[in-house]
């Protein structure tokens, strides 16, 4: 997505090229084709599009790559913020 | 039976309901309904194998959350074709939801493929998923847990029908998420609709903040100075939930807080304008950072709708938004307040 860039220098994504076997499953679901496979091995082509949904780590198969995932969502990340001080549930309108 | 069954066929597991492809008038009134937010939204579809066409054991396989506006979407690009589609149990959310709650998930497939007996009704050994439940679902441990391989589709149901053409493979333009004009604008009445609750409560505070001045307490001061406030709060609601949405790739910076304050800005201005016969200077200023920090948070949390926003850069544009957001609507509260008794 050129025309929509977010934050550079941020994302918790990392790619452990020795545990890569090059099979190329986080390509295919990296909704933002972040990654590239180049000699039998995984690039990360745009780290600053990842997006950290996860499905790149979720369906790599040996584990290679890490990222924290989550939603980007500020009024889920604030529901997640006063659930902290108060211990009470609270609704967001985030899915 | 559900309107969008219009017959069955007969598998060695049993009968499985064929749906139309083409959407009713009930299936457009759900859509209408959910999508403006007001009543309920919760159309769900029962989980389970469902076919369109004639399909036979070779026919692929698509897989699909069971929330209602999802399963039309896939459906309605079906026609002509005989595809089985399997609905997983997430609990009438859809795919890209289910996925980051773990609805859409690894188990949910196994459970899923197994109930339905797939194995005893397709001959192929299959599976086609949805890319944006990618995030829930590990392909390998699928295949591991029931046998089906993986395959991951296009992330648009409409780019479906160029999929199977092309032998049930996808290309580069159907792996990569998009955010057009038209999905950010469907998205605008349930955010403001949520919103109603709220406003009304503001509403209700703004004429009482409002009557209070030098004569302890005015009805006509509550009545005149209070319209503007609760202008200046709704021009905030639509700069920040409707205009930064349409206008999102087109306002400067990349963080959200920033694009609702300046869009907050101009229609702060044009709401004082429009009350400058009634109003004070101080009067003024306050409307304009009013919608300024209501916009801006309301910016601010439309991350969440957009499909291109990391939850740590959401949580660092958070740590510096919201201070200067509480910081902007205090001032407003209170250059509001003591304007009566200045002038
Ligand atoms: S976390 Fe998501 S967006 Fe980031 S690289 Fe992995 S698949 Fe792509
Ligand atoms: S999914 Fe894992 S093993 Fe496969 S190419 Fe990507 S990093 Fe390498």
């Amino acid at each position: 997505m050129e025309n929509f860039r977010y934050i550079d220098d941020i994302a918790t994504l990392s790619l452990d090229k020795k545990a890569c076997i090059g099979c190329g499953m986080c390509a295919t679901v990296c909704p933002h084709q972040i990654f590239e496979i180049q000699e039998k091995k995984a690039n990360i082509m745009d780290f600053d599009a990842c997006m950290e949904c996860g499905a790149c780590a979720q369906n790599c198969p040996t584990g290679a790559i890490s990222v924290t995932p989550g939603v980007g969502c500020a009024s889920y990340i604030i529901a997640n913020w006063l659930y902290r001080l108060t211990k009470k549930k609270v609704n967001s309108v985030c899915c | 039976m559900e309107p969008y069954v219009n017959g069955f066929v007969e598998t060695p597991a049993g009968l499985v309901p064929r749906v139309r492809t083409t959407l009713l008038g009930s299936d457009i009134r759900e859509t209408i309904v959910t999508r403006i937010g007001f009543g309920r939204s919760d159309f769900k579809v029962i989980p389970g194998l469902y076919c369109v066409g004639n399909p036979t054991p070779q026919s692929p396989v698509l897989v699909t959350a069971n929330y209602k506006l999802t399963f039309d979407a896939v459906r309605k690009e079906l026609g002509g074709l005989n595809v089985w589609i399997l609905v997983a149990d997430t609990r009438g959310i859809n795919v890209w939801c289910a996925a980051g709650k773990d609805l859409f998930s690894t188990e949910e497939m196994i459970i899923s493929v197994r109930s339905a007996r797939l194995d005893e009704i397709i001959s192929h050994r299959e599976i086609i998923l949805p890319q944006l439940g990618a995030p829930g679902v590990a392909a390998h441990k699928v295949r591991k847990g029931c046998g089906f391989k993986v395959i991951y589709g296009p992330i648009r149901a409409e780019d479906l029908p160029r999929f199977f053409k092309r032998g049930n493979k996808t290309d580069e333009a159907m792996r990569m998420v998009s955010f057009p004009i038209k999905d950010r604008a469907v998205l605008i009445p349930v955010e403001i609709f949520l919103l109603s609750k709220l406003l009304a409560i503001t509403a209700l505070a703004s004429f009482v903040l409002s009557g209070f001045g030098p004569d302890f307490f005015s009805f006509s001061a509550a009545w005149t100075r209070g319209l503007g406030a609760v202008c200046a709060t709704i021009f905030g609601i639509l700069s920040g939930c409707a205009v930064v949405p349409l206008a999102l790739n087109k306002l400067p910076w990349r963080e959200f807080w920033p694009k609702g304050a300046l869009t907050g800005a101009v229609a702060g201005i044009i709401c004082a304008l429009l009350f400058s016969g009634t109003l004070g200077y101080l009067e003024s200023t306050a409307l304009v950072l009013w919608t300024i920090a209501v916009s801006s948070y309301l910016a601010m949390n439309f991350t969440g709708s957009t499909p291109y926003t990391s939850p740590s850069g959401v949580e660092s544009e958070m740590r510096r938004g919201i201070p200067i957001q509480a910081g902007t609507a205090l001032l407003a509260i209170t250059l509001w307040m003591i304007a009566p008794f200045t002038g």
